[in-house]
């Protein structure tokens, strides 16, 4: 609870430095969203009265767009490209592989808080495919085995953090 | 010896981090250059040597003390030697306008980019009306790269006649469709070239602001855009009195957010605006009526790119490549099972049969190609009886195809193609805007109706079925969102039909295919 109020209180500032930008809410919530990790409901009003839209507007733009999350996910974030160039060297076994070993589907996170999954539609690495990212890198030509390399490269970096 | 090591997307992928600090764990600080677009080479070592730059790839960091040696000695003894880079058949045959300077410098180096002719056509522009400016653009003959094809110079014509206290410069970097990178490759191997291409189109109709509306799965592009435009900003080829000549042109990269929809030009300014990526109805044009209500210019990041190469060579020369109404080059993607996917820059007229041919050498797998998708998850499949099609716009779209953006993705025999139909309705579902009922309830039906010819389900009347619904979805649909979905499902069923169960003329079936699917 207490954390929620002071992620609020971040957001006042993040307000101030784009209600004047000319269609800043898409900034604004890429800002939220990067500070807290997603967008939370408790916002929606302080960003509303902020940028002078109604709640309903807000709410709105953060329900039309993939990247916007509106509860925390996973400390690390996924993505499988689903797209026709990865379909064309063997995505779809890819996404099954994936959901199967982390034991979750697309836009759910691991039981330990670790991996979020998602799909994406193109990551326009479609000459080295098939691509997935992971949080800003960007892998090509990941089969399964690739991809558990890379799931336990992320286990062990969590381990090694804590 | 200058070592080079690409900081491209698909390089990093590929692991060119990694070899770049093997090459500094042996003292040496490589130039991170964009890629020269050869996919399959990547990570693609080059060294500037005496006798000119040679290439290796695909290196790894375990091959770079080996690669030193031979350096030392005999580079060609090294087995990923390649020769030098520009001699390479792939890029040699290549007709490069727009990415001339792809992968031959660090992409934010300025005086890397004035040296190989940037800015040139800057500086001719700041001496031009902006009616000269726009003449010089009809006159190249230049055409949207976006995919749409329309006239540039006619669109910049009408922002230009439009009256408007202020207009707008948008770039379309929402580059959303499957096998196409070419805004990608640009942006970070050359986005001063953007930048200046964005400039002369402000100067040309009169714009002060623009704005990159960049895709948020283009995470390497962001960065390096934004600091070309720090560094543009700070050399005063942007902003207020640019080069002391009293013109005016700030710009700032937007990030979109995840939305496919958002790549069709009035869903990308209501996102710019801040609000739901909706489809606008036109008329009104964005050239009159666009960001915020005001003239604006949308084109192509290839688009803008290529108006400072017009500008600076001539239209003339622009317009001497290519062949009928498609004029300039095409910066063709070649992806998805291929051998040899990259980049290829190529006059307009070359056949789709000689691209993944001689340049892509066939598969991946090295299985027989069975259909090409061209022009993105729009686009149709065409099967081999097509493959001789010219590419060009003309072309293409007598046959009920379309270039689009350029992209090619190549489809193995292992294909089902029932199952891409499916997914080309899906990829609509997941993606509508949600505005008209066309696109938005068509594509949820269509799944399941394909779903029902897959299961053999009262099949020939649910064909039917699925044939008016893609009449509805292509005559009905605000935009080619829902109005071009139905491309990649008929030619599936027209070309592919033994992956939907179809029988022959004596009523057996064609082959009891689509099992794979699911």
């Amino acid at each position: 609870m207490n954390s929620t109020l002071e992620k609020t209180t971040d957001i006042s500032g993040l307000i101030a430095k784009y209600k004047d930008l000319p269609g800043g809410l898409l900034p604004l919530l890429h800002a939220i969203q990067t500070e807290i990790g997603y967008v939370p409901d408790s916002a929606v009003p302080t960003i509303a009265t902020g940028l002078n839209l109604s709640r309903a507007e807000v709410h709105g733009v953060i329900s039309f767009y993939h990247d916007f999350k509106t509860h925390p996910i996973g400390r690390n974030t996924v993505q499988i490209c689903r797209a026709e160039a990865c379909q064309a060297m063997g995505s779809r076994t890819l996404e099954a592989h994936a959901k199967q070993t982390l034991g979750i589907n697309y836009g759910e996170t691991t039981a330990d808080g670790n991996i979020n999954l998602e799909p994406v539609y193109c990551l326009g690495n479609c000459a080295c495919s098939p691509s997935i990212r992971i949080n800003d890198d960007i892998y090509a030509r990941v089969d399964t085995e690739r991809f558990d390399d890379l799931m336990t490269g992320l286990l062990i970096e969590e381990g090694a953090s804590k | 010896m200058t070592f080079y090591i690409p900081q491209d997307t698909t390089a990093l992928a590929l692991g060119a981090d990694s070899v770049a600090s093997a090459l500094q764990a042996a003292g040496i600080e490589p130039v991170r250059n964009g890629s020269r677009g050869m996919f399959w080479l990547e990570p693609l070592l080059e060294v500037a040597t005496d006798t000119g730059r040679i290439g290796f790839g695909p290196v790894t960091a375990n091959d770079i003390p080996r690669i030193l040696d031979a350096l030392e000695a005999d580079a060609s003894s090294h087995d990923l030697y390649l020769g030098p880079v520009e001699e390479i058949e792939y890029l040699a045959k290549q007709q490069r306008l727009t990415f001339a300077r792809a992968g031959q410098g660090d992409p934010l180096c300025l005086d890397n980019y004035q040296a190989l002719n940037g800015f040139k056509g800057l500086s001719k522009a700041l001496g031009m009306s902006g009616q000269q400016i726009v003449d010089q653009v009809k006159d190249s003959g230049l055409r949207g790269r976006g995919g749409a094809a329309f006239p540039a110079g006619i669109k910049w014509q009408t922002v230009l006649d439009t009256r408007g206290d202020q207009k707008y410069i948008v770039c379309n970097a929402d580059e959303g469709d499957s096998g196409t990178f070419a805004d990608r490759v640009l942006m970070e191997a050359d986005p001063y070239q953007l930048i200046e291409g964005m400039v002369i189109a402000g100067l040309a109709v009169g714009a002060t602001q623009g704005y990159i509306y960049l895709r948020s799965e283009y995470p390497v592009a962001h960065r390096l855009l934004n600091i070309a435009i720090d560094r543009a900003t700070a050399a005063n080829f942007l902003g207020d009195n640019i080069q002391g000549s009293g013109k005016t042109f700030h710009l700032e990269v937007r990030l979109g957010a995840g939305a496919y929809i958002c790549g069709e030009e009035t869903a990308l300014l209501e996102s710019l605006e801040g609000k739901r990526g909706m489809v606008r109805a036109k008329p009104p044009l964005p050239a009159i009526e666009g960001l915020f209500g005001k003239p604006t210019v949308v084109n192509n990041v290839l688009t803008l790119a290529a108006i400072s190469s017009i500008l600076e060579q001539g239209a003339a020369a622009y317009q001497n490549f290519g062949l009928g109404r498609s004029r300039g080059t095409l910066a063709i993607q070649l992806a998805g099972n291929i051998k040899r996917g990259g980049l290829i820059e190529l006059a307009f007229g070359v056949t789709l049969r000689e691209v993944v041919e001689d340049y892509g050498q066939g598969t991946h797998s090295g299985r027989p190609i069975r259909a090409i998708q061209v022009g993105g998850p729009l686009g149709a499949f065409m099967p081999e009886s097509q493959w001789d099609t010219p590419m060009d716009y003309e072309a293409f779209a007598a046959i009920k195809a379309m270039i689009g953006h350029g992209g090619i993705v190549v489809f193995d025999d292992t294909a089902d193609m029932a199952a891409q139909a499916r997914f080309a309705m899906e990829f609509c579902v997941v993606e509508s805007c949600g505005k008209c009922t066309p696109c938005r309830i068509g594509s949820v039906r269509g799944v399941e109706v394909i779903d029902r010819i897959v299961a053999n389900e009262n099949r020939d009347n649910n064909l039917i079925l699925l044939h008016d619904l893609c009449d509805t979805m292509e005559f009905g649909s605000l935009c080619a969102m829902g109005g071009m979905t139905p491309y990649p499902v008929r030619s599936a069923i027209k070309y592919f039909p033994e992956d939907f169960l179809l029988q022959d003329a004596e009523g057996s079936l064609l082959q009891a295919a689509g099992q794979g699917y699911k």
